[in-house]
């Protein structure tokens, strides 16, 4: 019996890709520990955060894609809308336009277009008969660009960026021709300039200060600049769990959010950078292998855009945090602090699963 | 059917080749992360390391205790004592006066105050912090600890504070400490001992706390403190304690000094005592003197006008920067060049009608008798000190040959002393003149040194050395003020040893006539007598009176009728016992008259003290002086002592 309920519970809930997302998880609560000055608060509602996000995987693993394609269309439009609410009654925090109040919670549009513009994308291809043509592609673009562009004027650099790549990489796995993805690059290259110039100045100053911290070493320069030492100074081992004296000691900004990686570089050293990587590269080949097997269009190319996209937001992370790429705002999947970010994230895990666990047996 | 599956697995073909694609991508991008962190973490771990430590770790430095300064009985005369001290980093602050506003309203802070801490901010950087009150009480420093928090960059610090106890006796001889300047900093970086200095913020600026500086500041101790972002100390990693500075154990004994501060009453001048056969200083008195504990906090500018405007020159430091004319002090160190030169040897003598003249001339060098002393030989001109027969014997000397041999006394160059600034004074020849004022040497020069007047100037100090060096039969032992030092950790005490300085190969028969003409000086018949009077040990002195403005020929000079500080200076040397002296000494009382009169009771005052413990009876020690009514009025522009352009300045 009880056997049964567990077997029923757990049906549609992927192992392999499980337990690696539990053992990162498990982590995560460890480094948070840690960069929060050893707040037990902190670390609760860590937990919260990961219940609530682990209860949505499971019911989001439990319908099936066909289900959940439904959805692609109506969440687009509504995320849409949201946005366009936001950029006309959106309140103002640090700056940037993000939050829609709607009665007693607020609303981050941008999150929901997460997952919404890669679903919605995945619907559309899925909807068109034979090999895509280039309007298909075109159309695809618009729907891109529609929501980017919004969240593009809040300003939210980090967020407009991962999304233009999450769905992107549906347009790249629908099979857009090569020669217009290198056009398409060329093209990019060349409205670099106009780009620049329609950055925002703290923008525009966080690209250049990527390729020199120590233009401001006190300023812009700070996060980066102590981010390094903290990863540098963790050496191959690790100064020990606890034991970070740049994050210990408030070097280290926003430690509990963006800036975790540092944290955790420090205390686990190069080893546990690596195995770090380690079960984010096993999530990610489980998650490549999701959608390599999956057995309709739209299940294949969201399973791929949502795998690719943990890629993009890992490695942007730990590229901003150690100093390779420019400090855009993206916070370490599974590790940073922050409730949702977490839900959608496991909601996108939820999806996998319910790809994976829904196959039919196809005759062969 | 066929086609769809055909269409589906080809569709599936081109998905997992892009697929591939990106897992290749996906692979690559994190090789680059692997090789980042690589470099990072591995190859340049050591580099991170340490500016992980240095943001981390803080060195602060722990001043130590400054040594203390005790007399040769050990009475404290400069010691440290802890106060909580109110004090503002103006970098820190929008606006200062409103701040010192807000402050005030729960600590005092007068206008005095003000006045110094605005004083001491043009002083110092603008990111050190700045006393605006010092000496807070326990209440006053609890009441705004309460309110701490709504004044950033103003602070309670707990200060080692340095106190001399006695505060305005022995002044110029302790000296003080003051705030680091621009200056002493230079000076430190120069003398590469700034390191030590990290912390401290007073250097000694005059007196023995100046000269002794090195020994009395100790070496700086080390803390290793944890410090977070903000710069608060989390804990401390490792410490190095300081070494506290060396105590100073004088020669001086102050109950000496007072009884001859005392015996100066209100009256400007200097007396300096040595122990002729050690050289070590017994006393050494700049009158008037001065509260060497308002400089230690920084000095304000009302108390700073008052003593640096007084016509009486608190500050400066007399015995080594005041120079006078010796006047007659100046007649034993001629008389024995005489001796030595094998001119005046007895039986010679003279016979003083009242003046000298020089051959050709009929100017007529006046002796202070006017109807002369009749016959006179070397001690009896000593004695009764006969200018006539010092005329004669300097003429004949001639200006080198004197000079040359007084020089040995100490004149006319620095002593080597234990505080700084010391005057060389001036022994005059031809070839300075020549230097200084492009003339040739006229012979009525030589005739006036012979008396000590002219170009001679001495400084108090030096003239208490050269009657130490007479008592002590040519022998110059260094002076100097400081017996011993003793480390303040283990009790070690290092003793100075007595210096030879110079060495005179004097005839013990020359000595002897002129030690004897100046015990007669305090016998009945000679200019001092009353000095010797119920002595009980024998005095060898010799009193000067030194002009302070020229008088003409034929003109009379009248102590009673002249304006105060136009009357000469007085002056008196002694040494006693005269058959086996233990202090020699030199006083001048500015403006005093004559020197027999005006300081010689002081003389004798420290003579019987230091030698028979006897203190001075109380009643004579005011009466020796009648001021004039008008004394403050009317004040000449030739102030004395004769000072030099670059005056004493903190």
């Amino acid at each position: 019996m009880i056997s049964r309920l567990f077997h029923h519970l757990v049906k549609h809930i992927d192992a392999f890709l499980m337990t690696c997302l539990l053992f990162t998880l498990l982590a995560s609560l460890f480094v948070l520990y840690s960069a929060s000055g050893q707040s037990f608060e902190r670390v609760y509602a860590h937990g919260i955060n990961i219940a609530v996000a682990l209860s949505v995987l499971w019911v989001v693993a439990n319908i099936p894609p066909n289900q959940l394609e439904r959805f692609a269309l109506p969440l687009y439009l509504l995320g849409v809308a949201l946005l366009i609410g936001v950029a006309l009654f959106g309140t103002i925090s640090h700056g940037a336009r993000r939050w829609l109040n709607v009665g007693i919670i607020h609303i981050q549009p941008s999150e929901i277009m997460r997952i919404a513009l890669p679903m919605m994308l995945a619907w559309y291809f899925s909807k068109r008969e034979g090999k895509p043509k280039a309007s298909h592609f075109a159309f695809g673009g618009l729907l891109l660009a529609i929501p980017v562009a919004l969240i593009m004027k809040q300003p939210d650099l980090g967020t407009s960026l991962l999304i233009t790549a999450s769905g992107f990489f549906i347009l790249f796995l629908a099979g857009l021709n090569w020669k217009f993805l290198l056009g398409g690059i060329t093209l990019l290259a060349g409205l670099t300039p106009v780009f620049w110039s329609m950055l925002h100045d703290y923008q525009r100053r966080r690209i250049e200060i990527l390729f020199d911290p120590t233009q401001d070493p006190l300023g812009a320069g700070y996060h980066t600049i102590q981010a390094i030492i903290a990863i540098g100074s963790g050496g191959s081992a690790g100064k020990g769990w606890l034991n970070g004296t740049q994050t210990q000691l408030d070097f280290l900004p926003e430690r509990t959010t963006d800036f975790i990686f540092a944290v955790f570089s420090e205390e686990f050293g190069f080893l546990g950078n690596m195995l770090l990587l380690s079960l984010f590269s096993l999530i990610i080949i489980r998650g490549l292998m999701i959608a390599s097997q999956a057995q309709s269009t739209f299940s294949r190319l969201l399973a791929g855009s949502i795998t690719l996209t943990f890629f993009t937001y890992a490695f942007v992370n730990m590229g901003m945090v150690s100093g390779i790429l420019p400090v855009v705002g993206v916070p370490l999947p599974l590790i940073s602090y922050g409730g949702t970010s977490m839900v959608m994230l496991c909601l996108s895990f939820g999806i996998l699963m319910s790809i994976q666990t829904h196959k039919k047996l196809v005759a062969t | 059917m066929g086609a769809e599956l055909r269409n589906y697995l080809h569709e599936q073909y081109y998905f997992r080749l892009r697929l591939g694609f990106t897992a290749l991508v996906v692979l690559s991008l994190f090789a680059l992360l692997t090789s980042r962190f690589y470099y990072l973490q591995v190859k340049q771990y050591n580099h991170y390391q340490t500016l992980a430590e240095n943001n981390r770790i803080s060195l602060i430095p722990i001043v130590p205790n400054r040594g203390l300064i005790l007399d040769k009985n050990g009475v404290v005369l400069a010691h440290n004592f802890f106060v909580y001290t109110l004090e503002i980093t103006p970098s820190k602050i929008k606006d200062l006066e409103a701040t010192i506003a807000e402050i005030s309203q729960f600590v005092e802070i007068s206008s005095l105050d003000r006045k110094r801490f605005n004083k001491l901010r043009q002083e110092s950087r603008n990111f050190e912090s700045v006393p605006i009150r010092t000496h807070l009480n326990e209440v006053e420093a609890a009441k705004f600890a309460v309110n701490h928090y709504r004044f950033p960059g103003v602070e309670i610090k707990s200060r080692l504070f340095r106190h001399y106890p006695l505060g305005k006796l022995g002044a110029h001889m302790v000296g003080y400490i003051g705030r680091i300047n621009d200056k002493d900093l230079a000076d430190l970086e120069k003398s590469g001992d700034l390191s030590n200095y990290k912390g401290s913020d007073h250097i000694g600026k005059s007196g023995l706390e100046q000269f002794y500086e090195r020994q009395l500041h100790g070496t700086t101790g080390s803390q290793q403190v944890e410090v977070d972002a903000d710069g608060h100390a989390v804990r401390v990693l490792s410490s190095n304690a300081p070494i506290p500075g060396d105590d100073l154990i004088l020669s001086a004994d102050s109950k000496l000094q007072e009884i001859a501060e005392t015996a100066f009453g209100d009256r400007r001048g200097a007396l300096v005592a040595i122990n002729p056969k050690t050289g070590e200083v017994l006393s050494y008195v700049s009158q008037p003197t001065f509260d060497p504990n308002l400089f230690v906090g920084g000095i304000d500018t009302e108390n700073w006008k008052l003593l640096n405007d007084s016509l009486d020159k608190p500050l400066i430091n007399r015995p080594l920067r005041g120079i006078y004319p010796p006047g007659s002090t100046f007649k034993p160190f001629v008389a024995l060049a005489g001796l030595e030169a094998g001119k005046r040897t007895p039986p010679f003598a003279i016979h003083d009608a009242g003046f000298f003249t020089l051959p050709n001339s009929s100017h007529r060098y006046r002796d202070w008798k006017p109807s002369g002393h009749g016959i006179v030989d070397m001690q009896r001109a000593i004695t009764i000190s006969c200018d006539t027969f010092f005329y004669g014997l300097a003429m004949e000397l001639g200006i080198e040959k004197l000079t040359s041999f007084v020089r040995h006394f100490g004149f006319g160059r620095r002593s080597d002393f234990d505080i700084k600034g010391e005057i060389e004074g001036l022994l005059p020849t031809p070839e300075w003149k020549m230097r200084r004022f492009k003339q040739p040497w006229y012979p009525g020069e030589t005739v006036i040194v012979g008396i000590g007047q002219g170009y001679t100037l001495v400084t108090p100090l030096q003239l208490a050395q050269a009657t130490a060096i007479l008592a002590n039969d040519g022998v110059a032992m260094k002076p100097h003020l400081v017996a011993q030092i003793q480390n303040s950790l283990t009790g070690k005490r290092h003793i100075a040893p007595p210096v030879v300085q110079d060495k005179i190969t004097l005839n013990p028969g020359n000595i002897d006539i002129v030690r004897r003409g100046m015990v007669d000086v305090t016998l009945p018949g000679g200019t001092a007598a009353s000095i010797g009077a119920n002595a009980g040990y024998n005095i060898a002195a010799k009193t000067g009176t030194a002009q302070v403005i020229g008088i003409r020929q034929n003109e009379k000079y009248n102590e009673h009728t002249i304006n105060e500080r136009h009357r000469d200076h007085a002056l008196f040397i002694a040494f006693a016992p005269a058959e086996d002296p233990q202090i020699a000494l030199a006083v001048i009382v500015e403006n005093g008259g004559h020197g027999g009169s005006a300081a010689g009771p002081i003389a004798r005052k420290v003579m019987d003290y230091y030698l028979l413990g006897k203190l001075p009876n109380v009643e004579t020690a005011k009466t020796d002086v009648k001021k004039p009514a008008n004394a403050t009025g009317n004040t000449p522009a030739t102030t004395q002592p004769l000072v030099p352009e670059e005056e004493f300045h903190d």
